[in-house]
Formats: C-alpha cells, structure tokens, sequence
C-alpha cells in the first residue's frame, strides 16, 4: 500500500540506540553522576554486594571451620593496638575466630536475608496491590483493610511474632536448617503492605490511562492486562521503596538476630555478632561488637541514600 | 510611547545538552488600551514570553539578553520584591487553570480585599465594596452572597471570571492572559471572552492574550503576533493576519483550521510538526517544512520584513533583494 | 435523516448507563446521606449506516464519550440496545462470542500521551490487536503487517523498533491510528481524536481519517467538542446535553437551521474567524450539576423559549423540518426560525 502522508517530522535519531547507549544517556544516568552522595552509596552498596558474593575468596580464615580455630588465639586486640596480631587485622572473638571474616561472612547473611525478605514483600505486595487496584470492588476492600490493620502494628512485632509461631509449628530437628528461611518469610510478610498500598495507588491511575482500555476493547484477558500493561509501568516507585526496604529489612534481621530469634549462631549475621559482642562490650573487648555494628551502620544508611536519591531522581515534580 | 516594549527578548534555559533556547530575539509592542494577541503551537514559546513580562519565568529559564520596558521604565532586571509590586500593581495575570491563582484556604472575598488594599490606600471598608463591585461586574451572580465563598465552590468558568475580578481589582495598566479560555467549555469560553472583551474596553486595560486557539484571538485581539518556534512569524492586525496571511506558515495555519461552512474534502496541511528546543533548523526554522523554501532560507534566518500586504512578516519572500532575484 | 435502504451497522435504542457516585457506605451512614446516581447517558437512540461518519457534539460531561465507551462494550449498558450489524452486544457473554464483533470495532483516543504503553515498543504495540485476535500465522507475518499499517498512516517502517516517548503528539495519534486499523475493523470510535493536538497537525490527523475511511470504507462514530471540527468531518450529527440527545439531523441542515434552543446556543459559540464582525450574544449559565439535573426538559433552566410545560415533562425526539429534536418549542412553532450560520466568503 502507498503511504498517505508522508512525514517528515521522525526524530533525528533515526537508528535504534543499543541499550547500554541508551542508559548512559538517559538522564536517570546523568542525575546520578551529578550527585555525589549517590554515586559514594552506590560504590559502597556495590562493595558490600561485592565482598558477599566474593566472601571464601576475600575473607583471610573460615570462622565456620572449627577446625582452623585457636582457642589460644581469642580476645586478640585488632592489628594497630599495642596487644594486636598482625594474622587478625580486626582482632578475634572469644572463639579466637577472625572478626574481619565473621564480618564478611556475616554481611553476607544480612544481605542474603535482607534481599530474599525484599523480593519476598515485593512478589506478595505488588501481586495483590495490582489485583486489588486493578479488579477493585469487595477484592479491593478486603486486601486493602488487610493492610491497613497490619499496618498499625509495628513491622518487627510481626516478624517477631511469624518467626515464633513458625518456630515453634516446626519439628526440632527441622529449626536449624529452616531458621533462615522462616526469617526471610517473617520479614518479608511484615512489610508487603507498603509495597502493595504503593501498587495499588499506581495501579489506579495506570487502569483508566486509554492503552489499557486499548487492551480492554480487544478483549485481553485481565490477568494478561494486569502483567504486561500494569505491572512494568507500575515498577518505579515499588523500586525505589524496595531499595529503601532494603535497607529496613537488613536492620529488621538484625534486630531479630539481636533479639537472638534470628539466623542460629553457627551462621551469624551482623546482628548476631553485635549481640555475641554486646557481652563483652564492658569487659574492654570492644572490637567484637564495634566492627559489626559500623558495618550494618555504613550499609543500611548508604542503601538508604541511594534509595532517597533514586525517588528524588524519579520524581519528575523535582527535576 | 508604547504601554510595553519588548526589545530583542532572549530566554534561555540551560540544559545538561547544552542551552536551549525558548526565545529567540522577540520584539513586540502593547499600546495603552490594546489587545495584543500572542498565538502559536505548542512549544512555539509564546507561554515563555508572557512568563518573562510578568518576571515568573521557572528556574531554570532566565532571561538572557533583550530588554522589556513598561511605560518606559525597565522590568527585566529588577529584584523580585520590586517586580512584585508591579506585579501587583500595573501588571495583572490570568492564566489557564484558574486554581493556580486562587488560594484555595481562603474565601474569594478576602484574596480580593487583600490584593486591594496592599497595592491601594483604600480602606477596608472600600476595598470589599470595590470588590463586590467587582464580582457583580464580572458576572458573579448575588455577589454579596458569594463574597464569603471558597475558591472550590465556584465553577471552573465562575472561577475564572472571580480570577478576572482578581487581576482588574487594582486597575493594572495590563494583563497578561495565558490561555485564559482552554479549560472552558465552548459556551462558557464565548462568555468569558465577551466578558475580558468588554471590561478592558471599559477599563483602558492593555491585554497580552496568549493563546493556541486562533478563534480567540480573532474574536479579541486588536493586533496578533503569530510565534513560531520561540520567534515572531508574522505580526499585524488581526483582520490583516487571519485574512490575508503572509508568511507561509501563517498561511498554512489558517487552512489547517476547519471552518463551519467551508466544505473542504481536505483540509491545508502543514506536514511535520515545530521543530523541539534541541533541533531548531538552521536559517528559518520553518523551512523544512515550508512549500516556498529556497536556498537562503536554509542558511540566513530572516528579520520582520515589511510584506507586499499589511502584515511583517519573518520570511525571505518578502526580501525586496530576494523577490527580484 | 437520509433514508437507509440498508440495515444500519450500529443501532442503538434506549441506551442509558448510570454510575454509582456515592459516598462510601460508612460515610452514607454516618451522615445520613441516600445513594446518589449519576445518569450519564439517559435513553439515547441513533443508527450509523455503513460507511458514513455519525459525530456526538456537546459540552463536557454530556456522556458522549460514555456512549462511546458503551459502544465498545468498555462499559456495560444500565439500559437499552446496541445492535452491531444486528447483532445484539449484551446477548454476547463469552470471550469467544465477542471476539468477532470486537475484531470489527476499534477505538482511537483523545490523548496520543496516554494511549500507547510507554514500556512497549511501537512494533508490539501495533501487533497487540494482530495477536489478541489471532490474524497473522508468525512473528514475520505480523512484522510484515505492522510495516504496512505503519505506512498506511503515514510513518516508517523504521518506527516500529522505537519507543513512544521519541515521537511527537501528532505521531503518536498515527501510531494509535495503526493498532486500531490492525485488526481490519469495519468501524471506529473516535473519541475526540484531535483535540488534544496543535490545529497544525489536526489537519494532518483529520485529512488521514478522511483518506482512511475512503479507502477502507470505514464507518466512524465522532466524538468532539469542537463544531467546526464536526462539521468538516460529518455526515450526521447528535447534539448532547446531559446524557440525552436534544437534536439530530444531517451536518448541513444541523448549521444551516439548527432547531434545538442549545444547538443554536452552541452554534454562536463558534469563533468568527471570517471576520464578519459579528457581535456575540453568549448564553448565560452553565452546565448544571448531571447528579442533580433540573426536571423536566434539562435545558430549560438556560433557555430563552422555557415556559411551564418544559419545567415538567421531558422532551422526546420528533422529526422537524430538517431533522429530528427533542423540545417543546420547537413542536408548537413557538421558536422563531433562525437565519443559516453566515454563510462563508472565501477572500
């Protein structure tokens, strides 16, 4: 067929841009090298993911390995003190275990956590904000009560609360290996709400945009209109709040394993080694809990920062 | 001597890609009493030019070369209290969504009686009669009545008229009108532009009536100055410019617009669409799409040529060295 | 009207849909408050013959585009008939039943921002309807298929790899045009396709329609608010005014002796850009509140010719000199006749 109207008005850009072009770029990239503070967080966020993926080829010893443990070698002051070992830069516990590989080691477990409760929120969250924004009527109600009255509870006494429950329904012999996947369940179920409000508000508004009625009138099927119109362009906030979440959910491990329903002590996170420090905080031992808790400190604030700078970034009112 | 002059106006805002530029060398007059219209596309920088003569030009945009002039005296370069003042004072705005000019916490009665007395020695007393005055003279029925209401209880063309009132209520010399009508439905736009019609002939007021709508202008407007991405394309008087259009994109313009009892199987098209910011051609920036082009509109960009009609027109046709190559 | 010897391709009879507009149930409760009910569209009857261009026109909020949205079945109907090419939309209940009909209608929207999925690319977006409905075998096929649309209306092939945001409003009105003209429809719903475009490139958009319909024998139903609009694209025409049509009858008797009180009202709104000098008497009052509409007639409380009868007993369509229109006036010879719009002078 011979075109109508021809126009002339294509963008000067005429190919399609290789996608690694496109990202450097865009402005989301250009906002980000313009701020210092996310490009700081991000190096550290990514060193932090670095060093757990990398943690039996970058930590000195294996403090898991009982067999490599010196009880001779315990409460040694880290490296630069007049008591230090040059073998143990951060000093050892009261195992004699390396603190720098704990840490290591232990980061790892808060991230993993930390990581799999996000996704685990995400996945509940965004799955029922949809359908109850999406489908509205009595669906919406229910979900939306639902996460309301969960709301008014603090997050951790909920995961406080899951964990024991699911802790106790467990057969003994069972506890230990399934500590960390109860955790991951607790956490994760006690922050879906933020996550599924935060869909459902978008939800709304991508619903009545006319593509979606464009869907409708061809008849798609709801289900398929929910996954592939609603959900990629409902993703940005629920994004940013993840990254934000990310950093809630380190510190709400951390509190459990702190409060010692966390991860058993044979794998420790950050916070089960600030609370195996915490008992030797007064006797002058001060490098057990001290390194663990600047750690956590450093990853949840550089997180969060990146997470503030990318919802300041995606906010077009602010640009 | 002209109520404002504009003289070689540039706005800039500066980008990470570089400097765009909204407003490229504008000049244009308003004479006491007259109604200028300012008409263009979106992106044409026709809102940009209105924001600049009021000094509310969003940051990052600045003015960046030019002069503008308001009974002889400079505006451009003062500090933002004083600009202010001649805000308020000698310079009225309406814009589009009459929401943005009303605070929504306080009754209408109090925005009016406030704007008043801050830039008049009226009492209190006077300025709520002045006022009510007012409102009854912009169609706001029992406006005694309505004096103690919010800005949300009005309709939107209610709303606008009281923006209306707003902008009169201390007897500005001008008002800039930014797409006063676009909101409002067909039988309220007629009214509400009977209604600026009427009272800034009764008044004396000088209006800026910025629009896309070319309707508007033709029902208002004295003279018209039609905006071409970020420069003037054609200026002249009204009649002259909807009639007897110079410049070929004005030209266009007009045949694009349907018209009741015109039966036309097609309409004139102008093909493409107003360059962006970013990739305004070189020479006039009309002339890729433009049927008349030639080689020096591709490389030099014209001034305002006086044409062979009433209008001047931005365009080398009307070059006399051009017309008789 | 013109006289069918065809069966029109969309009858619709009685239609009416109501919305729900209360407050939520507690705060009805808390505050004594009854259910309150929107009549968007109230008893509405026109018919589309084949191939001809039947535009609604009236102020906002007069349910015109919820009469295009009950006719693409985006909203089911409170009330009344649509027959397709006589067949009954609301007797179809399955997915099966539907797709048919559904491949035969399509929609194009007001806002070119808002109507194409700003995550898909073009390609996907114009294949959507391909895929839904099944037509083309493979992924080459349906490439091949959106080249052409893409042509068709006025674009590359090129385009298809690339993502809304790169194109222009008017571009993008093409690209909406393309999905819309994928699945070979007999009909479209246009619902204010132009007005939110510069007047530059609603010509480009309204002469591509007018070349559309030729040559694919396309049947429109026009939705807009913009008069000169509808009658340069028209054939016949519906004037709304809440939820209920007050006058129909063919584009140029509709202008040339416009019946109803509010088509002559709307007629004067239209901006005199042949510069005829003609002074304006603009109608006072607005549009009243649709939840709560004046008795009777719904016009009457802005109309120059209302007398007692029309504060009670609500108008129905009749057939008058040049058409059809709903008002008491103009049944008893109560209104004058008017003189045509001023009839244009070409410069």
């Amino acid at each position: 067929m011979v075109s109508i109207t021809q126009s002339k008005d294509h963008p000067v850009n005429g190919a399609p841009r290789s996608r690694m072009a496109r990202i450097l770029d865009s402005d989301l990239f250009y906002s980000f090298r313009r701020s210092p503070v996310a490009v700081v967080s991000a190096v550290i966020t990514l060193a932090y993911f670095l060093t757990a993926g990398l943690a039996p080829w970058l930590a000195p010893y294996d403090p898991f390995n009982a067999a490599s443990l010196d009880l001779m070698d315990a409460f040694t002051a880290p490296a630069w003190t007049a008591e230090g070992d040059s073998r143990f830069l951060l000093g050892t516990d009261d195992q004699g275990r390396d603190i720098l590989s704990t840490l290591i080691y232990g980061g790892r477990i808060s991230l993993i956590v930390g990581f799999a409760a996000v996704a685990f929120s995400i996945i509940l969250g965004v799955g029922v904000g949809i359908l109850a924004g999406y489908v509205s009527g009595w669906v919406e109600t229910v979900i939306m009560r639902i996460a309301d009255v969960q709301l008014t509870i603090p997050a951790i006494l909920i995961a406080l609360m899951v964990d024991g429950v699911a802790r106790s329904a467990l057969p003994l012999e069972m506890r230990e290996d399934m500590a960390i996947y109860v955790l991951i369940f607790s956490i994760g179920i006690s922050d879906w709400p933020r996550y599924a409000r935060v869909t459902r508000g978008a939800t709304l508004v991508e619903r009545n945009k006319e593509y979606i009625q464009a869907a409708r009138i061809i008849g798609i099927h709801p289900v398929t209109i929910m996954l592939r119109h609603v959900l990629p362009n409902v993703m940005g906030p629920v994004l940013v709040l993840g990254t934000i979440g990310l950093a809630l959910a380190v510190i709400t491990e951390a509190t459990l394993s702190f409060l010692g329903v966390g991860v058993p002590p044979t794998t420790p996170s950050l916070g089960t080694l600030i609370r195996i420090g915490n008992n030797f905080l007064f006797s002058g031992e001060w490098w057990i809990t001290l390194f663990p808790a600047v750690a956590l400190v450093v990853l949840v604030l550089a997180v969060n920062l990146l997470g503030d700078w990318l919802r300041d970034a995606l906010n077009p009112k602010l640009r | 001597m002209a109520l404002l002059e504009v003289r070689n106006l540039r706005v800039e805002f500066p980008t990470r890609r570089g400097v765009l530029v909204a407003v490229d060398d504008i000049s244009l007059e308003i004479s006491e009493g007259e109604v200028l219209g300012v008409v263009g596309e979106s992106g044409a920088g026709k809102s940009m030019t209105g924001s600049a003569i009021i000094g509310l030009l969003e940051p990052p945009g600045r003015i960046a070369g030019g002069e503008i002039r308001l009974e002889g005296e400079r505006i451009d370069n003062l500090p933002y209290e004083k600009m202010r003042r001649i805000r308020g004072a000698k310079i009225g705005a309406i814009f589009q969504d009459p929401l943005t000019s009303l605070n929504p916490l306080y009754t209408i009665g109090r925005q009016l009686v406030e704007t008043i007395t801050t830039h008049t020695d009226l009492s209190e007393a006077d300025a709520r009669a002045h006022a009510i005055d007012l409102l009854s003279e912009v169609g706001i029925p029992a406006a005694e009545r309505r004096f103690d209401s919010y800005p949300h209880e009005f309709s939107g063309g209610m709303r606008q008229r009281v923006v209306i009132a707003l902008a009169l209520c201390v007897n500005p010399r001008l008002i800039v009108a930014d797409e006063p009508t676009t909101a409002l439905d067909v039988s309220i736009q007629a009214q509400i532009i009977a209604l600026l019609k009427r009272l800034c002939r009764d008044h004396g007021t000088a209006v800026m009536l910025i629009t896309h709508d070319m309707g508007v202008i033709a029902e208002t407007a004295d003279r018209v100055a039609v905006m071409y991405a970020g420069r003037i394309a054609e200026v002249g008087t009204v009649r002259d410019v909807v009639k007897h259009a110079k410049h070929p994109y004005t030209e266009g313009l007009m045949g694009s617009i349907p018209l009741v009892g015109h039966d036309v199987e097609r309409l004139t098209q102008i093909e493409g669409a107003m360059p962006r910011l970013t990739e305004i051609p070189t020479g006039c920036a009309f002339n890729p799409r433009c049927p008349k082009a030639f080689d020096r509109c591709r490389t030099e960009r014209p001034d305002l040529l006086q044409t062979d009609g009433a209008t001047q027109a931005a365009c080398w046709l009307y070059d006399r060295e051009t017309a008789y190559v | 009207m013109s006289e069918l010897a065809t069966e029109p391709l969309l009858k619709v009879s009685g239609l009416a849909r109501y919305f729900d507009v209360s407050r939520p149930w507690l705060a009805r409760m808390i505050e004594r408050l009854p259910r309150q009910t929107l009549k968007a569209v109230d008893g509405i009857d026109f018919e589309i013959a084949k191939g001809e261009t039947f535009s609604l026109v009236g102020e906002s909020g007069c349910g015109k585009s919820t009469v295009a949205r009950l006719v693409v079945s985006l909203y089911a109907a409170t009330k009344g008939t649509i027959l397709f090419d006589g067949v009954d939309l609301s007797k179809l209940h399955t997915r099966t039943d539907i797709a048919p009909v559904r491949r035969r209608m399509q929609m194009i929207f007001q806002d070119p921002y808002a109507s194409l999925n700003p995550r898909w690319r073009v390609a996907d977006i114009v294949a959507e309807p391909l895929r839904a409905f099944g037509l083309e075998a493979d992924d080459a096929a349906r490439r091949k298929r959106v080249d052409e649309l893409l042509r068709q209306v006025g674009l590359s092939p090129a385009d298809a790899d690339k993502y809304p945001h790169e194109f222009s409003g008017g571009q993008r009105q093409r690209i909406s045009i393309a999905r819309a003209l994928s699945s070979n429809p007999e009909f479209l719903v246009c619902d204010e396709p132009t007005s939110a475009l510069d007047v530059s490139v609603q010509s480009q958009i309204l002469n591509l329609m007018k070349d559309l319909q030729k040559r694919l024998g396309l049947t429109y139903l026009f939705i807009s608010h913009n008069l000169a609009v509808v009658y340069h694209v028209s054939d016949r025409i519906g004037v709304m005014y809440l939820g209920r049509l007050c006058e129909v009858a063919d584009a140029h008797d509709l202008f040339a002796k416009p019946q109803h009180p509010y088509t002559r009202l709307l007629l004067d709104t239209i901006p005199d850009l042949e510069m005829t000098g003609r002074e304006r008497v603009p109608v006072a009052g607005e549009v009243p509140n649709p939840i709560n509409p004046p008795t009777g007639c719904a016009f009457h409380p802005r109309c120059p010719f209302a007398e007692d009868r029309c504060r009670q007993e609500a108008p129905v369509l009749r057939q008058t000199e040049s058409g059809l229109a709903a008002c008491h006036a103009v049944e008893e010879g109560r209104i004058p006749a008017t003189e045509a719009v001023t009839p244009p002078q070409l410069p």
